[in-house]
């Protein structure tokens, strides 16, 4: 068998760094990277080439081929010849929907180098543009293919200097990308162009692909290609098979990633400041840097999957060391020590064992089973910085009510969801105390769609509700009033806080993770002081949850320590559940500006210090003019001339606003946003109103506040699902005389 | 007549009340009685209720707390409301809150004391009343409070007892226990390390005051946590520096050892 053969291969390349590309593959929904990625795996013998461009091998579930869609990411290593040297590519396939954009960020910090895949006829869209972002910023280095060249030909029927200039234009809005967001050092040397053959074309339906040089070696021209399309269908069927057998797909890609793409050996040095806190010269930073196998370890987790046979794999990149079986580790941020058990290596669907992976590579340790997406591994006893919070474009919006058909299923359920939310760290479950509903959270309509399918698949068959949009509550005016104070309901402690909106540049350093309770106090407050934070309200930030901060002011009072946790829970279940209609508040900051505390510790108890705390930080939130806030999604549709008034209908219809109109050849662009409450079945409606004819995108965009006109219908509305009262309390419920 | 009556209870059960306890109540338009701030352990509603002839509304912590005694406050607009609490009724700290409330609103409070734990630990041990400190409850673990060590460290360094009470739940029937309070206490030495829980500390613990049956029993942590007191309510005390008659108190009364004289002055 081959196969096995090009296992061996691979372990021997696994020793040599510099034969190492560790790639990606990224694109917009729909632009054919899958069906590229199995041109890929036949070209390494995996699959055969009769079924790649039909069997998407990486699609592994019966779903992902169904929607014709990559939903996880799934890794693969192969081995490549060029220049007759051998190359070993691990290649993690990342999805192209925005609804699990969190699995995209993950795999790229995996990876040195990027595949951007652009559809020649539809141009970069919006997805396209957030992954290249999101993969620069990660200092991961591009080259472009430009898929579906036969539509170009078949469908618009362009001539050979039509095709040129729309590649021109392709790779033109590429390069402006790259000049934006590369680091500011690759700028130039990252741009990507067709004479240095860092650009491919070609089609991977039909599995043939170009660059500038297979075309000069081969003496192929792009008359020669339109040629290939021209005739009868038999005739082209026949041609377009020689086509694919003189410039077979993967010759372009695979030298390309060889030629053009950087090593472990080239990449870490540069990638390390971006990806990694720690300092360069510490012997982990020193590995990292030489990629030393002998090194101290150093690993991401970028990936978890739960298997039957090996339970919790963890998938990751290995920047420093080896791992290898029975080797006891640390997991930094969880401050957790673990034995690996077995050491694989990944293969599509399939794992295969190995004795050890050295520094550079991709590995899939097993045996670790407390460790979670983004964790650190490390040496047992080195002092390691764990890698920076991996950082998520997306909050979740939309959460379900599912439960199990059968009762009797409940322990198969309570497995399954436990799987899934481990594998998918962006799918929050959670069980409502009050309703006993079991409730999951996810990016959209689609996301849970997809989770309710791999639980179908589980053999679980579950009753889902109809999606209920999750909204946030915030202030838009601060009270300037003196603090306000809490009692417990003993009386006995008092509580003075204030409260104030945290300004949108630092929620987004808390979304993005770069203010966090994971830091050290000494970050934290560096970075808030960049903010403009007054130092002493830097340095105590003493609790942040969602994107709320609490800071203790507190000074010289006694038994604050005491009291402080329940403080912190007091405060974490008021913005969890804030006050409005018990949805999370957003962009609060909490002051606690003085307190008195009972002698006696049973008289400051939870259930004292608790309703101490919510107390004055909901009555000073309605005195702050409270809002409503709800998702809202761009929407980006290409979508021809005939049909762009149904489009713009639809987006009228649901509460939307067009922001911008292009047009390009007989297509046109709209870019559109609308809230999430309005974008349920918007699939369907697009479908039926365009003839199947637009090519769309959504994603999270931001949180904006419900027309007023509303607000109360749908406050109410929350509040009577919850079962509630159907207006929320007024301020005096919550304000104490002194 | 608007008027609340505080009432205690006293110890152990349904005869812990004063006469001029049972007079009121018999004079009373409603009678509430809360049995969440301290364990009665014998204390029958029923028989109660043979002998005053009334009968008895329970309010619970959260009606007394979060409410804020409202059920009460509102009897006592119309008529004459008697609250019975275990124990003396103000050494409950919590019911405070509802007499300034009262007070506040023009409705006159009275108190009929009733027997408590703080003077019923004297007469047990023969420790003498001027010689206590602070008192302390030590808290269940899940609610951990490092503040019973401070307090027995500071009244220790003034050569005065400690009494500490231990933390009940009786909604739940839970009695912090001697065992679990003493080993409370020696985590946190354990980590402060200064000398003041150890082993050979003397403790004296009290079981079911009040009652035909209470244990005293004094003796070294070492002895102590292994002692069985049998059924709650329990107490704690750390004693300070001995008086000649407290040390021969503890070796009669709680069976203290006899070391304890050489501790004296």
């Amino acid at each position: 068998m081959g196969r096995y053969k090009q296992i061996e291969e691979i372990v021997k390349l696994m020793n040599s760094p510099e034969m190492i590309r560790n790639t990606s593959i990224i694109a917009h929904v729909d632009h054919g990277k899958t069906t590229l990625s199995d041109s890929l795996l036949a070209a390494a013998g995996i699959i055969s080439e009769q079924t790649a461009g039909q069997k998407l091998f990486l699609d592994s579930w019966e779903l992902e081929q169904k929607r014709q869609m990559t939903v996880f990411a799934s890794n693969i290593s192969l081995t490549h010849t060029f220049q007759e040297k051998d190359y070993l590519i691990n290649l993690i396939d990342t999805p192209g929907h925005i609804d699990f954009s969190g699995a995209v960020t993950r795999s790229l910090r995996a990876v040195d180098g990027a595949l951007v895949v652009v559809d020649a006829v539809e141009g970069p869209m919006t997805q396209t543009e957030t992954v290249l972002m999101q993969a620069l910023r990660e200092r991961v280095q591009p080259i472009l293919f430009i898929n579906k060249v036969d539509r170009l030909i078949k469908e618009i029927k362009l001539t050979p200097e039509e095709i040129q200039r729309k590649f021109a234009k392709i790779i033109l809005r590429i390069n402006t990308l790259i000049e934006k967001y590369a680091p500011p050092e690759h700028k130039k040397d990252w741009q990507v162009k067709v004479e240095d053959g860092r650009v491919a074309f070609g089609s991977a339906l039909h599995k043939w692909g170009l660059n500038l040089q297979h075309m000069k070696a081969k003496g192929l021209s792009f008359k020669d290609i339109i040629d290939a399309y021209t005739g009868e269908p038999e005739e082209v069927g026949a041609k377009i098979d020689a086509l694919s057998k003189k410039a077979p797909l993967y010759e372009p890609i695979l030298d390309m990633f060889c030629e053009h793409l950087p090593n472990p050996l080239q990449a870490q040095p540069y990638r390390q400041s971006q990806i990694w806190p720690g300092e360069a010269d510490s012997p982990v930073g020193k590995g990292m840097a030489k990629v030393d196998p002998n090194g101290s370890l150093l690993m991401c987790i970028t990936t978890i999957e739960v298997d039957p046979h090996s339970g919790v794999v963890a998938i990751g990149r290995l920047f420093s060391g080896t791992v290898e079986k029975g080797k006891t580790v640390q997991l930094v941020t969880s401050h957790q020590k673990g034995t690996i058990q077995q050491v694989y290596m990944s293969m599509a669907t399939d794992r295969v064992i190995v004795d050890n992976i050295p520094a550079g590579n991709i590995a899939a340790l097993s045996g670790l089973p407390s460790v979670h997406v983004g964790e650190t591994v490390a040496e047992e006893g080195v002092k390691t910085q764990p890698f920076e919070g991996l950082k998520y474009v997306s909050d979740p919006v939309v959460t379900v009510a599912v439960e199990p058909e059968d009762v009797k299923d409940l322990p198969l359920f309570d497995k399954v969801m436990h799987k899934l939310t481990i594998e998918d760290p962006n799918l929050h479950f959670k069980i409502n105390k009050e309703s006993g509903e079991f409730l999951l959270s996810g990016m959209g309509e689609l996301h849970l769609e997809v989770t309710a399918y791999r639980m179908q698949e589980a053999a679980l068959k579950v009753k889902i509700s109809k999606p209920i949009v999750i909204y946030r509550e915030t202030i838009t005016d601060n009270y300037k009033g003196p603090a306000i104070m809490g009692k417990s309901p003993n009386k006995h402690n008092k509580l003075w806080v204030t409260l104030e909106k945290l300004p949108e540049e630092v929620i987004e350093a808390i979304r993005a993770g770069k203010i966090s309770e994971m830091q050290t106090r000494e970050e934290r407050q560096k970075t808030l002081k960049q903010f403009g934070w007054p130092t002493d309200d830097a340095r105590s930030v003493v609790a942040i949850e969602g994107t709320n901060i609490l800071v203790n002011r507190i000074k010289g009072r006694q038994y604050v320590e005491e009291i402080l946790d329940h403080v912190k829970s007091g405060f974490r279940e008021a913005v969890y559940t804030s006050v409005l209609a018990k949805e999370p508040a957003y962009g609060l900051k909490v002051n606690l500006e003085d307190v008195t505390v009972h002698e006696d510790p049973v008289h400051r108890g939870p259930a004292q210090i608790l309703p101490m705390t919510w107390r004055p930080i909901w009555c000073s939130f309605l005195l702050s003019d409270p809002k409503l806030l709800e998702p809202i999604i761009s929407f980006e549709c290409k979508v021809p001339n005939q049909f762009v008034s149904n489009v713009i209908a639809i987006v009228q219809k649901r509460r939307g606003r067009i922001l911008d109109m292009v047009n390009e050849e007989d297509m046109v662009v709209v870019k559109a946003e609308m809230p999430v409450a309005e974008s349920f079945g918007l699939a369907d409606e697009l479908r039926s109103s365009t003839q199947g004819r637009a090519f769309w995108a959504t994603q999270f965009s931001r949180w904006a506040p419900v027309p007023e006109s509303i607000q109360v219908d749908i406050i109410k509305q929350i509040r009577e699902r919850r079962g509630l009262s159907p207006t929320p309390p007024r301020a005096q419920e919550f304000y104490e005389e002194a | 007549m608007t008027e609340i009556v505080f009432i205690g209870l006293g110890l152990h059960d349904e005869m812990g009340i004063s006469l001029r306890g049972l007079e009121e109540i018999k004079t009373a338009d409603t009678v509430f009685i809360e049995l969440y701030t301290n364990l009665l352990p014998n204390f029958s509603t029923e028989n109660f209720q043979k002998i005053s002839g009334k009968t008895l509304t329970s309010v619970s912590r959260k009606e007394l707390e979060e409410e804020g005694g409202q059920k009460i406050l509102r009897a006592a607009e119309t008529g004459k409301a008697v609250l019975l609490v275990p124990g003396d009724p103000l050494i409950a700290t919590t019911h405070i809150a509802l007499r300034l409330e009262a007070e506040k609103k023009r409705i006159k409070t009275h108190i009929i004391h009733g027997a408590s734990i703080i003077s019923a630990v004297e007469g047990l041990s023969g420790l003498h009343n001027y010689k206590f400190g602070k008192s302390v409850t030590v808290p269940f673990p899940e609610n951990f409070s490092e503040t019973p060590y401070e307090v027995i460290t500071q009244n220790r360094k003034l050569e005065l007892h400690t009494l500490c009470l231990l933390d009940i739940q009786v909604e739940k029937k839970r009695c912090l226990s001697i065992k679990e309070s003493l080993e409370s206490l020696l985590k946190i030495e354990e980590k402060n390390k200064k000398r003041i829980i150890t082993m050979k500390t003397l403790g004296v613990g009290i079981a079911r005051a009040g009652s035909k049956n209470p244990i005293v029993k004094a003796d070294f942590l070492e002895n102590l946590l292994n002692y069985d007191f049998g059924a709650p309510p329990y107490s704690v005390i750390f004693p300070g520096k001995l008086h000649f008659m407290e040390a021969e108190a503890l070796i009669v009364l709680a069976g203290a050892p006899k070391k304890v004289m050489e501790m004296a002055k």
